[in-house]
Formats: C-alpha cells, structure tokens, sequence
C-alpha cells in the first residue's frame, strides 16, 4: 500500500532543515526501517541522496534507531523501538511525519541521525563499578536476594536510545542518568560509590541536557519500560550519600 | 607471498598445565614503560572492549574503534540465550574437563584442543568478573546464581540474564571500557570504519580508517593492532545479525596476508522466525532456550500444512526431534536440529508463508509447558521473546505454537590464529568472533559469549603484552610513507565505488542476489555442482557489482550507501572463498553437510583420515586462486568419536 510521508532532511549539523514529502509503496507486513530501506532504494535509483538514519540490530535492542514519528518518539506502538514497530499499525494514517530527535545535546549530524555521544560521557563520569580485571572474587561468595537483582535488571535494560530526552520539554537525560544509577546502586557490589548520582547528574548538566521537573513524559515513550520511580530511587541514593 | 610453516605454537605438557605454563612462559613489560606502547583495538563488542579496558587498565596506550555511534550498540548486545561455565553450581557433574569434551565433541572434532580446554579453563573467571561488574545474571531465591542447560548440553552451565544475557555483558564490558576512557588510557572513536591494514614488510603497524561522518580517510599507527570485528553471517544477506555486521576488517586483513581459516563453516540457527517477504530485512532468532520447553513439530501428512495448528489432532502431529532423537529430543544441538527441519520442510509438510513456491517453517509448541507449569512461569522465563514473536509476527505464541526456520547465524570460520591469538601477520591479532579459534565446524549454543570474553579479558592481555615485551615502542615518523600508501590504496577504492561506468543497481539489490546464491549453495547442504555453478554466478555478478553498483551522495560526508557497498564488495570476494573451501572439504562434519558424505539416515559422515585440519587461506593475488594451507589438528587427550545424539 501507498504511504504518504514527510521526512525531517538536513544536510549538516549547521545546514536549515526541512520537511520533504514522498510516497512508498511498502507492504503492511514490512517493519518500519524496511519501508524506509524501499524508499531510499527508489531514491539512489532516481539519483537522488537518501535519507540517512540510524539503526543496526532492529531487534529493539541495540539502542541505535530513533525516530520521531508523527510526533512521538518511536511512534506510535508502545513500549517498542523505532525499529520494532509495523506498518500494519499505520495504515490508517493519512500521513507519516518523520523526524529526528531534537534536543541541544543531540545535535543533528545529517537528516535523521543524531549524535548521542553526550550519552556515552555520562557513563564515563562514573556508570561503572570499578574493578579491575582478573581481581573479582569468586560470583557465589556474594549472594543477592533475587528481588534486589531483578530490580537491578528492571533498570539496566535501558538501551540508551534518548527517546526519554526527544520527549521531555526540557531535554533532560535523568530518567537515562537514574537507570544506569538504579542498575547498579541497587546491587551491594555497587553501593561503594556514594557519588555516582552526584556525578552522573552533573555530567548531565555539563553536556546541555535539561533537568527534570515531573513531566513524566519520559516514561511514557521508554522502550524498556523504564518507570518514573526509578528517578525517586535515584533521588534517595542521592539524599544518602548527602 | 612466503611459503611458511603453520605453526600453532600451542604448548606442549599436560593439558591442564598449558595454559598456566604459557603465562608464565609469556614476558610482561613493566608497567613504567607499558604507556610507551600504543595498541589499537578494533571493534568494541564483547572481545574489543574487554580487551581495550583490560589492555587500558594495565597501562597501554589503547586506541578504539566502532561503526555505531557508541561502542554500546556493538552486534554482541543482542545475544538472547546466555554464556557458559563450567562452575559445576548444580552439583550435575560438570566440569572444567566436561565442558571442554562438550565444546570440541560440539565442534564435530575440528579445534585445537589446547585452545579449547583454556576457554573452558577460563569460563570460570568471567562469570566472576561480570558479577563484580555488576551484571544481573538471574538467581534462585536462595540468593544464588541460577543455571539453565541450554542448547545440547546435559549439564546445567548456562548464565543468564533473562533474554538479555548479550547486553548485560556487553553493557558490563562497555562501562569497564568507558571508566578507561575516562582515566585516559583509552581513546575512542565511534562512527569510524576500519578501511585497511598498514604494513611494514611482513608486520601490521597500524590501520586506515574512513571516519563516517566526515568521509576523512586517516592513518593510525600502533605497535599491534587487534581485529575483534564480529563475524560475517550477512555473506549470505539474510541473517539473524545486525545489519551493520561486515567481513571487511578481516577481509583487508586476508588480503595483506593474514590466512583465512575454514570460511564454509557457518552456523545455521534452527529457531528463528521464518522470513514473511521478498524485501524483509533480516531475520530475527528467538533464543535456543526455547528448545528448553517448546516442542517442535510439523503435520505428519502434507495435506495438513494448511491448517491452523490448532486443527491438527494430536495424532497428526509429527514431534519429530523427539522422534527421530529420543534422548536429546528437542535439545539436540543447532546444525542436527536445523538439517532436521529443512528435511521436513523439503518434504512438503512446512507451514507458515510461502518463500520461492514453499512453506518454510515448523511449529515450536509451548502448550504443554504451559498446561504444566502455568503461564506465569512461562512468561517469567520467556515473556520478552513471546513479545518480540508478536510484535513481529502478530501472532500470539501463549495462544497458538510459534513458527520457526533455520537462519545463518554465526561463523565459526575467520582469521587463523595461533594459540596467542596472532594472526599469521606479524603483530596482527584477532578476538572474538572474528578468529576462527575455539568452536571448530559447530558452536555450542552459550559459547560465543564465553569465547569473546575469554580472548578479552583474559588472553589477549597477557599474549599482547608477551608480544610487546619483544619489541621496542615504535617511532611513528619513521612509517608516514606507509601510512600514507595505505590511505592512497583506500581512497581509490572508494573512487571506484563511487564511478561505476554503468551505475545503475543498489548495492542492497546486489546483496540480496549473492545472498541466495550462497543460501542456496553455501547453507544447510552442499554438493560439488551447486557449489562449483555458484562460484561462477559469484564472479559473474561480482563483476557485474562493480560495473554497476550505483551510490549517490558525496564520498567526503556521511554517506550510508556508500559504507554498505564497500562492505558488499568484501563479501563477494569472501564468498567465493567460502564456496571453495566448501568444495575443498569432501566430508560432511558440524555444520557442513556435503550431500555426498551423508549416511543413509542424513547424518554427517566425518572423514578423520583425510580432513582433520585447519584449512587456513592465503590470498595469492587473484581471488579465484587462494594458496591452501593444513593445520592437522591432533587429538591426545579425548579420541574423536562419531557424534551421536539419537
Ligand atoms: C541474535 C543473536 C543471538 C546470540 N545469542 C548468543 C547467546 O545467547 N550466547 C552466545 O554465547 N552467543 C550468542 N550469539 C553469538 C554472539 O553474540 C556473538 O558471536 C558475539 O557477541 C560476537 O562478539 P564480538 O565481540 O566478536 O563481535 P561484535 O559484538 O559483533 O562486535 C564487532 C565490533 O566490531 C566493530 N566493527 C566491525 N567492523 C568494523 C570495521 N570495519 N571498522 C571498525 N569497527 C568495526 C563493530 O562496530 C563492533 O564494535 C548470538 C548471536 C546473534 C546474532
Ligand atoms: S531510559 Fe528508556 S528512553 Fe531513556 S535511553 Fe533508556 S531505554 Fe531509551
Ligand atoms: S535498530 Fe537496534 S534497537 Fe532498533
């Protein structure tokens, strides 16, 4: 079936962007990405630049794709990526608007793709437990009730996509910044580092992301289902090293 | 090139001492003078960023390099099922020895058992380690590490992080990696591709590189360099790999010298969701685990293959793992349970859409686990994969069997290296996925993970540092002219992309053409005419490739097409290389089922006498003609048997 779209194209970070429409033909029963990869076929056949954009697994689980779709981070289909969702769940749309995500700290670097480097600093600002190869003692010595590590696992599928910060009115990373802290100060062999929310969040701050006042907009497109009370968790692992 | 000697340099002794041995064999360099020493690391999926945090904590200087936009996204996250140990946790009788009879009886026989019994050896370790990393593996209530026996194993020695084992380590190994970053002893760059080798004589001093987003093609040069790039399933187009997944590295590597070894060994997954379309993507896997508690079955009778499952009596029903396996049953391991199913589905009785004029897939049945051990159980262990089947499929697998076909998914074959990990090019290395090392002609499910993680954390570290603690740091300026060849070599070869005389076919429609012909050729079954036809429709179509491949946009910017045709041109050299070891190896063993060597009963027929080596590849100069080299492979501490699961 014909799908109608009007895609986000924008040369270079400092280049103006703008909306171009075109028409696919695509199946019902194609993914998202796969319509896209048959117009960019048509589009390289006609001489023409794609549109550049960014995925790699499309298994919803690699963090890479990301598109706004009409208006909503990933689109419409909840709890999935960019890269998960079908065309069969729009064929009712008269049109398709497609766009990057856009916030200070993801800045675009052609059409659709974004730089998320910003993200990969936060971590190194202190998402880490420190131990050093070879030197960990042996796994069964440090029992862990199953409820706390299942708790942990809740927060550390976060795929570090950014949907949260497309979403948030003021592009704040802090639903990101808590999973990784509610990941791993949850877990006895991280509650050594008292510092980590304070650091995370400042590294957040440092790199242009806004902060969060309860907009709670963030949980609504988080693929993963990363929940709002994982930012109250944070705030308490935060008050306690205070 | 050279004549040499394939030498392994796998220790000598009790098997049990070697790897022991070895390391204290090994030189270390004091940690005053490591920083002297720069090694750059390509690829930072579970083997690249183990190594690099590892190789970065001991002081070098460590020099990254991903496709992705973050070293986060690398092919490992998507690892489903788990990772091996031999921890023996549930008291079943495993074992360090266990573990390493399993992993070369797995192999059909075909690795090196030195390597083997170190993986196995060192399985342990890792699962400490990612523990201490803060990995959540799953834990019975008692607090402790819980296990799962996964994928043709009778002991239960998988670790698990409910469907998302790949992530948690890599995740794991990527925060290791980034707290180096920050302690600057890594740099590391995303969204930059590896392009070519840089040779002093016969050594690797370093690498090209295309940065994707500035098109800026750039010389780095380094005291060793480490390939740990994945492998190259997507050969075949159609893959359960992400789509980024690519031969290159290695493939530049070969072509500089580095031997190829077994490229026909390729893994067919059984459980994966059949494909629904002509320009579907990729294929996506649901993990072996389900093969825990889904049974398989087909209609006994053809006229039933389009029923709704729910029609056919249970009488009807054809369990055929079980049938034709009753002590494994659904748990035989990947190549036996994938042949299996192409054999049903040759026969007419396949169900599901129809591909090229026939139904490809069998059901996998979870109606019985459920009645028995209720849906909330089911779901704890398998919601996210039942979800991810019904996003894809909108089918739902709790109320009606899941539909599954076999689909390229690993690749035991790379580059050859030697017990160090070396490539055969002086300083030149490969991890992961990428190496050709540990799973011979069939991988255990659980394994791959283990393997990266082994390499990275635990063995490149000491035989890098044995390597380095021989030389001295080199002086970059003494190597511009041959950074500086190296990056006039790539430059052209993207000129060439990118004027094709006769532009005018998409790189993907390329792709999917060799794809078929490799599936066809190259995949469950082989056999001499198929394969010696598809070499030549290979070099007919590769030829055609660079007459027409059509790219537009610039070279000098972010250019997608561009990065995809260079990785097609790759993978079209490799795949006739890949055929030709297939022809080359008249037995069937693992993986590769030469339809002449089959028993009566469809079995693999190994041929011990003849074919137990290493074929290792030397690119001659002409892709059509590579030299053959034989690492014969000896067995002195297990006697290869035939593998039997019935
Ligand atoms: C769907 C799926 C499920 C799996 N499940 C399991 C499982 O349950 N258990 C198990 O043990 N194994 C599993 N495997 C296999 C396992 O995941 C892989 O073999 C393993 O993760 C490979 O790790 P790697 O580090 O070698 O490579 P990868 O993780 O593929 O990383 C490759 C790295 O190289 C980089 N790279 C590649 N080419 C270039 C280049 N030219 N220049 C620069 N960088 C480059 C990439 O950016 C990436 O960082 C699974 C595989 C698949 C496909
Ligand atoms: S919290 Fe959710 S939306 Fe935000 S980066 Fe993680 S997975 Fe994406
Ligand atoms: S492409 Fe990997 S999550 Fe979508």
């Amino acid at each position: 079936m014909i799908f109608k779209l009007n895609i986000w194209r924008q040369q270079g970070p400092e280049a103006k962007g703008f909306f171009e429409a075109h028409e696919v033909d695509a199946s019902e029963d194609s993914s998202f990405l796969e319509m896209l990869d048959a117009l960019n076929e048509n589009l390289i056949l006609a001489g023409k630049d794609p549109v550049a954009f960014d995925f790699d697994c499309r298994e919803g689980i690699c963090g890479s794709c990301n598109l706004v779709i009409n208006g909503t981070p990933h689109g419409k289909h909840k709890a999935t990526t960019t890269c998960q969702q079908y065309m069969r769940d729009y064929v009712d749309d008269k049109e398709l608007w497609i766009e990057p995500w856009r916030a200070t700290a993801f800045p675009v670097i052609k059409d659709l793709i974004v730089d998320r480097s910003s993200f990969d600093r936060i971590i190194q600002s202190g998402g880490y437990i420190p131990i050093r190869t070879g030197s960990a003692c042996e796994a069964n010595t440090l029992p862990i009730e199953k409820e706390v590590a299942d708790r942990a696992f809740d927060a550390a599928t976060c795929i570090g996509c950014g949907a949260c910060v497309a979403v948030c009115p003021n592009a704040s990373a802090t639903l990101f910044v808590a999973a990784k802290v509610a990941h791993l100060s949850t877990l006895p062999q991280g509650q050594m580092d008292k510092d980590r929310p304070a650091r995370l969040l400042k590294a957040m701050e440092d790199e242009g992301f806004g902060s969060c006042s309860n907009y709670r907009e963030c949980e609504r497109v988080c693929p993963k289902e990363i929940k709002v009370t994982t930012i109250t968790k944070m705030n308490r692992f935060l008050y306690r090293s205070g | 090139m050279s004549e040499f000697e394939l030498d392994s340099h796998a220790p000598k002794g009790p098997l049990q001492d070697r790897w022991k041995q070895h390391k204290f064999n090994s030189r270390v360099v004091s940690p005053a003078n490591r920083k002297k020493y720069t090694v750059i690391v390509v690829g930072t999926g579970l083997a690249g960023a183990s190594a690099a945090a590892s190789l970065g904590e001991m002081g070098y200087k460590v020099k990254t390099f991903c496709f992705q936009d973050s070293p986060r996204r690398a092919h490992s996250i998507a690892a489903q099922g788990g990772i091996n140990a031999a921890k023996n946790y549930q008291n079943d009788g495993d074992s360090v020895w266990r573990l390493f009879y399993d992993t070369i009886k797995g192999g059909d026989f075909r690795a090196r058992e030195s390597n083997v019994f170190r993986l196995a050896e060192l399985s342990t370790s890792i699962i400490d380690q990612a523990v201490a990393q803060g990995v959540p593996f799953a834990r019975e209530y008692s607090g402790y590490l819980a296990n799962r026996s996964f994928g043709g194993a009778q002991v239960s020695r998988t670790f698990y992080a409910r469907g998302q084992t790949g992530q948690q380590l890599l995740l794991g190994a990527y925060q290791a990696m980034s707290r180096q970053i920050a302690a600057g002893s890594v740099t590391h760059r995303s969204r930059c591709e590896m392009q070519d080798l840089i040779m002093d004589g016969d050594r690797a001093i370093g690498i090209v590189t295309r940065d994707l987003v500035t098109g800026e093609l750039e010389s780095h040069l380094a005291d060793c360099v480490v390939l740990c790039t994945g492998g190259y399933s997507n050969a075949f187009y159609l893959s359960t790999n992400a789509k980024g997944c690519n031969a290159s590295a290695i493939w530049r590597a070969h072509k500089k010298g580095a031997l190829f070894a077994n490229p026909c060994f390729t893994q067919i997954h059984p459980t994966c969701i059949p494909q629904q379309g002509e320009l579907q993507s990729k294929l996506t896997l649901m993990s072996e685990s389900l093969r825990n508690d889904g049974r398989v079955w087909a209609p006994k009778n053809k006229a039933d293959a389009d029923k709704r499952p729910e029609d056919i009596a249970e009488a009807d029903r054809d369990y055929f793992l079980e049938r034709i396996y009753p002590s494994f049953g659904n748990l035989v391991p990947r190549d036996i349970a994938s042949r299996a199913v192409k054999q049903i589905c040759d026969e007419g009785r396949g169900v599901g859409a129809e591909i090229d004029g026939r139904k490809l897939g069998v059901y996998l049945d979870f109606a019985d686990a459920i009645r028995n051990q209720g849906l909330e159980a089911v779901r704890e262990k398998y919601g996210n994969l039942f979800e991810m089947y019904q996003r894809i499929t909108a089918e739902d697998p709790y109320q009606t069997p899941m539909r599954i076909y076999p689909a390229v998914h690993y690749t035991m074959g790379g580059l050859w290296v030697d017990y160090n990990l070396m490539t055969s090019i002086d300083g030149l290395f490969a991890g992961g996925e990428a190496n050709f090392s540990d799973h011979g002609a069939n991988r255990l499910g659980a394994s791959a993970l283990m393997q990266g993680l082994a390499d990275g954390y635990f063995i490149l570290p000491t035989t890098v540092s044995d390597y380095l603690a021989r030389r001295k740091p080199i002086k970059t300026e003494q190597y511009q002219s041959q950074a500086n060849a190296a990056i006039e070599e790539a430059q052209s070869r993207i000129n060439r992309l990118m004027n094709a005389p006769d532009a005018s076919v998409t790189a993907d429609d390329f792709h999917r053409q060799l794809g078929q012909i490799l599936w066809h050729a190259c995949g469950m079954a082989r056999e001499r005419d198929t394969l010696l036809s598809a070499i030549d429709k290979i070099r007919a179509l590769r030829d055609e490739f660079w007459h027409k491949v059509k790219i537009t946009g610039e070279a000098e910017q972010l250019n997608q097409t561009l990065e995809r045709a260079g990785r097609v041109a790759d993978f079209f050299e490799l795949a006739e290389l890949m055929c030709l070891d297939a022809l080359d190896r008249e037995e069937s063993c693992g993986c590769h089922a030469r339809e002449e060597h089959l028993t009566e009963d469809g079995e693999a027929r190994r041929n011990d006498m003849d074919y137990s080596y290493v074929a290792a590849w030397q690119y001659s100069g002409d892709i059509s003609k590579p030299a053959l080299f034989r690492e014969y492979l000896h067995f002195d501490f297990v006697r290869p048997s035939i593998r039997n699961y019935q």
